[in-house]
């Protein structure tokens, strides 16, 4: 049959998105499909393996052992106690770096001056092992909690510094010399330009830096301590409890996912004028 | 002298990076009369832009002497309003936060009193009516069409009744239709506003259309190279593009910004090459 004159012809309502197509799109559908593709492949080829295999469960625990070791520690040797302090650890040292480093990287981003007095001094410093400065941490800062937090401190403070400068740069001359133009003084350039300007970049980097700080939990647990998730796995590894180190490494991965989330639910929520479209 | 007149006397601006020196400005002197429209043209290079910022202070001219209503230039003051080409709004703010920004400035509320305030009000519901932005009174700049969006950088500079707009090729990203109708509302607007507006672009029909005097300027180094008087009425009319003056004019400057760009095809050399590639 032929279709009417601006019919819509058949094929056009049957016509998929080519999923190769470069930076193409995917429908809201297949992308959830194939994340949970990508999330439970592993976790199936692991208890495969673990299961069939003949691996022996000291090299890999199964799912189901991890899982199980994840209900005793929370029943009987206190997790949540462990997740507590941990979380403490991590948000206090990565406080105190973004505490100083917001208003340091907002300098070496803003004058020129003090980016070359202390940009080349920090590229320097960030480049040191943070395992490293354990031993120097304990002789200085001693074996309490501050030691702890030191070192998570030690981790991200160096790269957040370099970030935050960054961002501030990022900021367009146009933007500034824009209130330049209308008589906006350099406080005032600073506060109702530069700041707001950068203020969504500058979240991304303390949500970026704050994944960086708990990839150091197990380093400053490493410090004298006896609680923590970091410790629990350090200790895990000198008794050969490999499902422990496993539920220990996949605690800390979905805590993280959780900040993660929970910041960039803040982004949206602080920043509608980056969402608003159309 | 009155608030709008500039008068730039031998302006030199040198740019010094590592061993390398650029003239950006060479020996530049030009008078402006208070309430007029000047445009600014020439090939990339020229110092054009370099000259509008330096009238808005955001450059340092190298030696030379720069008034304005009789006033030297020490740096950027409220008196001289910029619009850039694009980039310069606040994404964060709403059409109406952008075109309020200069009210959260010390260097516009000093003294203030509520009669100000309210004048300021005013003022800024009157230019979102005058710009035709009533409607996206409440959007975000990223909402805005590239035309829309300098609609309101413009009303943002009108917003503290600058003496002098300066216009850093405002119109360059946008389309050819939009293009005609932010010409004719710029016309508009300088009128009733009676500013006078110093007006940077690389389209010699704009220039033209636009300018009560077109300021040729030649790169290598930068200088005013020859300044046209424009031989339309003051009320311009899009018609007026195709009158013989209009065109007269325009080939003229056309073929002097040829001459000055030292920028050549050689026509020799491409045919010789087509036949290589023939054979």
């Amino acid at each position: 049959m032929i279709p009417a004159p601006g019919a819509e012809p058949a094929e056009l309502r049957d016509r998929r998105p080519n999923l190769w197509a470069i930076r193409g799109s995917v429908s809201q559908r297949r992308y959830w499909a194939l994340a949970t593709l990508g999330l439970s492949l592993p976790l199936l080829a692991w208890w495969a393996l673990a299961a069939f295999g003949t691996v022996n469960p000291v090299f890999l625990p199964g799912p189901l052992d991890v899982a199980r070791r994840i209900g005793t520690w929370f029943a009987d040797e206190e997790l949540m106690a462990d997740v507590r302090i941990s979380c403490y650890r991590v948000v206090a040292g990565w406080t105190l770096s973004a505490l100083i480093a917001m208003p340091l990287g907002l300098f070496i981003g803003t004058y020129r001056a003090v980016q070359a007095l202390l940009e080349p001094l920090t590229d320097f410093v960030r480049y040191m092992p943070a395992v490293a400065f354990v031993p120097l941490v304990m002789l200085w800062i001693g074996i309490d909690e501050g030691a702890k937090i030191g070192m998570i401190f030690i981790g991200t403070f160096f790269q957040m510094v370099l970030m935050v400068a960054e961002d501030v740069r990022r900021v367009p001359m146009q933007q500034i010399e824009a209130a330049q133009t209308m008589g906006a003084t350099r406080t005032e350039i600073v506060e109702k330009v530069i700041l707001p300007s950068a203020k969504p970049a500058l979240l991304d980097t303390l949500r970026i830096t704050m994944g960086w700080a708990w990839t150091y939990l197990v380093v400053a647990e490493l410090v004298a301590a006896n609680s923590g998730l970091g410790f629990a796995i350090v200790k895990a590894q000198r008794f050969l409890q490999t499902d422990k180190i496993f539920a220990g490494i996949l605690l800390i991965g979905l805590i993280g996912l959780a900040f993660d989330q929970a910041f960039r639910l803040a982004h949206r929520a602080a920043f509608p004028w980056l969402y608003a479209k159309g | 002298m009155p608030p709008g007149a500039i008068v730039c006397r031998s302006l030199w601006k040198i740019f010094e990076a590592g061993p390398s020196r650029v003239t950006a400005l060479k020996d530049v002197t030009l008078n402006i009369a208070d309430g007029e429209f000047v445009t600014l043209v020439g090939a990339s290079g020229c110092g054009k832009s370099t000259l509008l910022r330096t009238l808005a202070g955001l450059e340092e001219p190298s030696a030379g002497e720069l008034e304005v209503g009789g006033i030297p230039v020490t740096g950027p003051g409220v008196d001289r309003a910029m619009v850039f080409q694009n980039y310069s709004l606040y994404p964060w703010l709403t059409v109406t936060g952008n075109i309020k920004f200069t009210r959260q400035l010390t260097a516009h509320t000093r003294d203030r009193t509520s009669a100000d305030v309210e004048r300021a009000a005013g003022r800024a519901d009157a230019l979102l009516e005058l710009m035709g932005l009533k409607a996206v009174a409440g959007a975000y700049p990223n909402q805005l069409s590239g035309g829309m969006q300098q609609r309101v950088a413009i009303a943002r500079a009108l917003m503290s009744r600058p003496r002098i707009l300066l216009m850093d090729e405002p119109f360059g990203a946008l389309d050819a239709q939009t293009r005609e109708v932010m010409h004719d509302l710029i016309l508009h607007v300088s009128e009733l506003e009676q500013s006078t507006v110093v007006f940077v672009t690389h389209d010699v029909e704009e220039a033209i259309y636009l300018g009560r005097r077109v300021v040729l300027m030649a790169p290598r180094p930068g200088r005013i190279d020859s300044v046209y008087e424009v031989p339309l009425p003051a009320r311009r009319e899009q018609a007026m593009k195709l009158s013989s003056g209009f065109v007269r004019l325009k080939a003229a400057i056309l073929k002097r910004i040829r001459e000055t760009s030292g920028l050549k095809t050689d026509l020799e050399l491409l045919q010789k090459l087509s036949q290589r590639a023939a054979s």
